[in-house]
């Protein structure tokens, strides 16, 4: 299949792409995307895989047109890529549906916008509504529509114009998850009958069995900057079948691949070494940690649990079992590695012990393992009044990563200094305080 | 609905900065020009036969037309100008910056202190013609329509939702088709509601702007205005009487003919992705979805419109990728704000050299102090408004049959130009021989209040009906239950309407702090008061100052109070 796939036509290509955005301040860029490279040809669906924040959905919008790379070379057909190119229609998590046109006339703006007459342009909706399995829904508009629904027109308004390239940004995040099973074996379905109007699809995920599912090729992203970690081809012919052993094996071995620790020498390269405190930290709630943590160290896992199917009976996304995990790592309270987590024995004594002690062993883990946590707490031991305002933290974070992760880097730590009563915290006034903590 | 009724307070913007005294600056000395050439063009006018007035209740019919239309044509023209002015503030980061402060100041200065001056600009367009009194008419009108349209549309235009920005330009949607198909339509229902609030703030506006008197002159053009005028003139108070009545009808029948169907149909374009339980519609839009005839033409109309959306017109090269990437060049900015220093220098010399000419410091120390007795009736006003209102409101709302039944009739209320109610309140003043200080107030709100009613009887519906069962369940009850639960989850809907409240009763003060009927004229102390003596005398210098000062007021209220108030009623007291 490779070897067919090679002599195809190629594309789209993306070479030494880089996205940065400049910090006011002057200070270092803030690299979202590094020495990313990419080749797309005829008659491959290609799936790009990491943890949000890799930079995934940011190279979609730089080969859509909408985000111009601030370095590499990206060319669509031999031509450099200015602004959306014909031949690109994409499909967005979500849906991106104009709610005050029906389905038809969201389906026909692709072909309006190019100047297609009535006649024809109604002709090509019809058989892209109908391609679709939305006939008989001609006439309702978006609200009325469920959610799988709604993305059918989504997918019939990218079609419609018979695009030689489908992008898709997460397509099936919003759905549940019966209705993205449906939508995406009909995609493949068609798309193996060639009865699908284009000639190559590229898709954005988080979900590491719908890449395995759906897709020839997989990129591997890393975080902070995004970058290619590897690059695997899905050997099965389509239709996949979920439990194959070879299926499952592969869906481990990625789940290994994103949970490796980066080789010491990459990260001192990447990383200009920033202030301690400027570590990026997840949104994960205290709840979430001890429920995971007490439900690896029950039956069955009694302390060390395989990832994917942690995942599969937790029902949790890789998006969202990652973090979890690196955070309980981060906290000594549990080590992931090769696509295992296991309990350390601090995580044992925070299962064991009450809810006082829990929190005491909690803030005992900010304390030791999180520089910003112990920061805050040092700056109001040290004040007069016991009291700091956020904007500084926040400022000193926005020196070393974008806005958004400032924010939710803070958030999170003031949700665990919160429940760790290690400092309160007074969103009106974004102030910490000792106010309450003995 | 209401989140889109008063969008300016969204930007949180609050203490004046520097594109404020800028955006001053720039308003005043416009308003200073544009009187000048007024002045400088007055000519003697014989009032034209067409201009006479007669008090027969047969003659109404047709004068209620004619303000009706003049009413139409000012709401044209204030569509007009929203497209484009906020558009152009949305779509250029310079001029939005000079843009957007001017609008706010707009907002916030009384036009109806200018009619004089605005009416002598036209007639000096067409010497001796009516045309130049009814666009004078129109433009008074205009001018108390535009500027809460344009800010809802620049708000609207500001918030487009991103996803949707995207889809259109990933598929080739052309500045022109985007504008038509995604901004407009994202903009119509707040545009809606903020036309329906023109419309009601705009009928102030007729009764005042229709019979105008510049010196010794007195024109009255054929409207209801003037035929209110007149009657007030000769004491006729069954003309009032009838005037009134008219006035019932022609806003029953516009609320049921157009904006009724109009709202119904917005909500088409409300950007949500769930249906959520609409209203019936409203038996006019029903009649026109169900009546073939009407139905087609509705849809001609419609395929007109979509394919004038629909042309491939653009007028700005393709932009490859999102605003992001462009850095904005502060060379560029420096020479934008260089070339503003001559029109600023030109607006603050004729500024100064008017106003040091003709006004003292004492001048301005007697109106700040009648500034503060105005704003002391605004206060007290709104205080006593709340404490009737916010109790019976709470109680409609509660109960949803009487929701139902008030709503309609509160917004018809407010819609209603309270000034045609002023004769019967100064009848009784006379008769009774009460003080004109404390009588001629309640004026001021008598128009204004009911936005508070309706504000919070919609709170009170949209009050969730599981944290009242909570309360209940807990038995939060008296003064507790106000303070802890309905209070704080009326309280942001309450802000939107005591803002607009407010700000209405500072315009109305011009007209409610001198009454007249017949010959006899009662005067109240206050800033209003003192622009309308002034105004009658032809002073524009203390018109001028008046006006700026009462501008003044409002900005700093507006920005001290309500938008801090907004602010945290957004952040803390929605109920997301």
């Amino acid at each position: 299949m490779d070897t067919i796939i090679a002599a195809h036509p190629t594309l789209l290509e993306v070479e030494a792409c880089r996205q940065s955005y400049r910090k006011d301040a002057g200070n270092a860029d803030l690299v979202v995307l590094e020495d990313v490279n990419l080749t797309l040809r005829e008659g491959e669906i290609v799936a790009l895989l990491g943890r949000s924040g890799s930079g995934k959905s940011t190279l979609l919008r730089i080969v859509a047109g909408l985000l111009k790379p601030t370095a590499g070379r990206v060319t669509w057909r031999g031509e450099p890529i200015k602004g959306p190119a014909d031949g690109v229609a994409m499909v967005f998590q979500s849906f991106a549906l104009f709610p005050w046109l029906t389905v038809q006339e969201n389906v026909e703006l692709g072909l309006e916008a190019r100047g297609v007459p009535r006649v024809e342009r109604e002709q090509r909706a019809e058989a892209a509504i109908d391609l679709i399995g939305l006939g008989g829904f001609e006439s309702a508009y978006p609200k009325e529509l469920s959610g799988g629904m709604r993305q059918r027109v989504g997918l019939a308004r990218a079609l419609v114009v018979h695009p030689d390239l489908l992008l898709m940004d997460e397509p099936f995040s919003a759905l549940d998850v019966l209705t993205a099973e449906t939508l995406r074996t009909d995609l493949i379905d068609l798309w193996s009958d060639g009865r699908l109007p284009v000639k190559s699809v590229l898709m954005v995920t988080h979900n590491i069995e719908e890449a395995v599912l759906m897709t020839d090729r997989i990129l591997v992203f890393s975080t902070n900057p995004g970058r290619v970690a590897s690059e695997l081809v899905v050997p099965f012919p389509h239709p996949r079948n979920r439990l194959d052993p070879a299926f499952r094996q592969m869906v481990d071995d990625i789940y290994a691949l994103m949970t490796r620790r980066p080789a010491p020498g990459l990260r001192a390269a990447t990383a200009l070494a920033p202030a301690a405190i400027a570590m990026p930290l997840h949104r994960v709630g205290t709840n979430m940690m001890s429920g995971l943590m007490e439900t690896l160290a029950g039956p069955p896992y009694e302390g060390r649990a395989d990832l994917p199917a942690l995942a599969g009976s937790l029902q949790l996304e890789a998006d969202e079992l990652l973090p979890l995990g690196e955070t309980l790592q981060l906290l000594h309270f549990a080590v992931v590695e090769e696509g295992d987590i296991h309990l350390t024995d601090q995580g044992r004594s925070f299962v064991n012990a009450e809810t006082d002690d829990r929190k005491r062993l909690f803030a005992e883990a900010l304390r030791a393992h999180v520089p910003l946590a112990a920061m805050i707490r040092q700056v109001l031991d040290e004040r007069w009044n016991h009291r700091a305002s956020a904007v500084r933290f926040r400022d000193e974070l926005e020196d070393h990563m974008s806005p958004d992760y400032a924010d939710e880097t803070l958030r999170s730590v003031i949700g665990w200094g919160r429940y760790a009563e290690l400092f309160s915290y007074d969103e009106e006034a974004e102030q910490f305080s000792l106010e309450d903590i003995e | 609905m209401l989140n889109n009724a008063y969008p300016a307070l969204a930007t949180g913007r609050r203490l004046p900065n520097l594109w404020d005294v800028v955006a001053i600056l720039c308003v005043f000395g416009a308003i200073v020009g544009l009187v000048h050439v007024g002045r400088g063009a007055l000519v003697p006018l014989n009032a034209p036969h067409a201009t006479e007035i007669s008090l027969d209740p047969a003659n109404l019919p047709g004068y209620a037309v004619r303000t009706t239309l003049r009413m139409f044509a000012a709401i044209l023209a204030s569509l007009l100008f929203t497209l484009t002015y906020a558009t152009a503030a949305a779509k250029s980061r310079r001029l939005g910056l000079v843009l957007v402060p001017i609008l706010d100041i707009l907002q916030s200065v009384p036009i109806l202190g200018f009619l004089t001056f605005t009416v002598v600009f036209f007639m000096s367009l067409f010497p001796g013609q009516v045309l130049g009194l009814e666009l004078a008419a129109v433009f008074a009108i205009f001018t108390s329509q535009a500027w809460n349209m344009a800010f809802s549309f620049y708000q609207s235009l500001k918030t487009v939702p991103a996803d949707l920005a995207e889809a259109s330009v990933s598929f080739h949607l052309t500045g022109w088709q985007r504008f038509w198909r995604l901004e407009v339509p994202f903009a119509v229902p707040g545009l809606v509601w903020n036309t329906m609030m023109s419309m009601s703030g705009g009928w102030f506006f007729v009764v005042a702007s229709e019979a105008i008197s510049v010196g010794d002159n007195t024109w009255k053009l054929p409207g209801i205005g003037s035929y209110v005028a007149l009657a007030l003139e000769q004491r006729d108070i069954h003309a009032v009487l009838y005037a009134i009545g008219a006035m019932l009808v022609v806003i029953l029948l516009y609320d049921q003919l157009l904006f009724r169907p109009l709202v119904a149909w917005s909500a088409k374009f409300r950007f949500e992705t769930t249906a959520s339980a609409t209203a019936d519609d409203p038996w006019v839009l029903r009649i026109i979805r169900r009546t073939r005839l009407l139905q087609l033409a509705g849809g001609a109309v419609g395929s007109a419109v979509g394919a004038f959306g629909g042309l491939r017109l653009s007028f700005l090269p393709r932009r490859s990728a999102s605003a992001a990437d462009h850095k904005p060049s502060r060379v560029v900015d420096a020479l934008c704000l260089l070339a503003l220093v001559p029109v600023l220098a030109w607006a603050v010399y004729h500024l100064v050299g008017f106003v040091s000419t003709e006004l003292s410091w004492a001048d301005l120390g007697q109106v700040f102090v009648l500034g503060l007795i105005t704003m002391l009736r605004v206060i007290v006003l709104i205080a006593l408004a709340t404490l009737i209102w916010v109790p019976i409101g709470v109680w409609i709302g509660l109960r949803p049959v009487w929701a139902r039944r008030v709503q309609p009739l509160a917004q018809f209320l407010a819609a209603f130009p309270a000034n045609l109610l002023f004769p019967p309140v100064v009848l009784a003043i006379v008769s009774f021989h009460l003080n004109p200080d404390i009588w001629l107030t309640p004026l001021m709100v008598l128009g204004t209040q009911w936005y508070i009613l309706f504000n919070v009887v919609a709170g009170a519906a949209a009050f969730p009906g599981d944290l009242q069962e909570a309360a209940k369940n807990f038995q939060v009850g008296g003064f507790l239950w106000w303070r802890r639960v309905i209070l704080p989850g009326i309280f942001s809907y309450y802000v939107t309407g005591a803002i607009t409240a407010s700000g209405g009763s500072w315009n109305a003060a011009i007209v409610a702090e001198v009454v007249s009927w017949g010959t006899t004229k009662l005067t109240a102390h206050g800033l209003g008061a003192y622009i309308a003596d002034a105004t009658d005398k032809g002073d524009m210098a203390r018109v001028v100052l008046g006006v700026a000062v009462m501008s003044g007021f409002v900005l700093l209220f507006n920005r001290l109070l309500w938008r801090p108030l907004y602010g945290y009623a957004q952040r803390r007291l929605t109920l997301a």
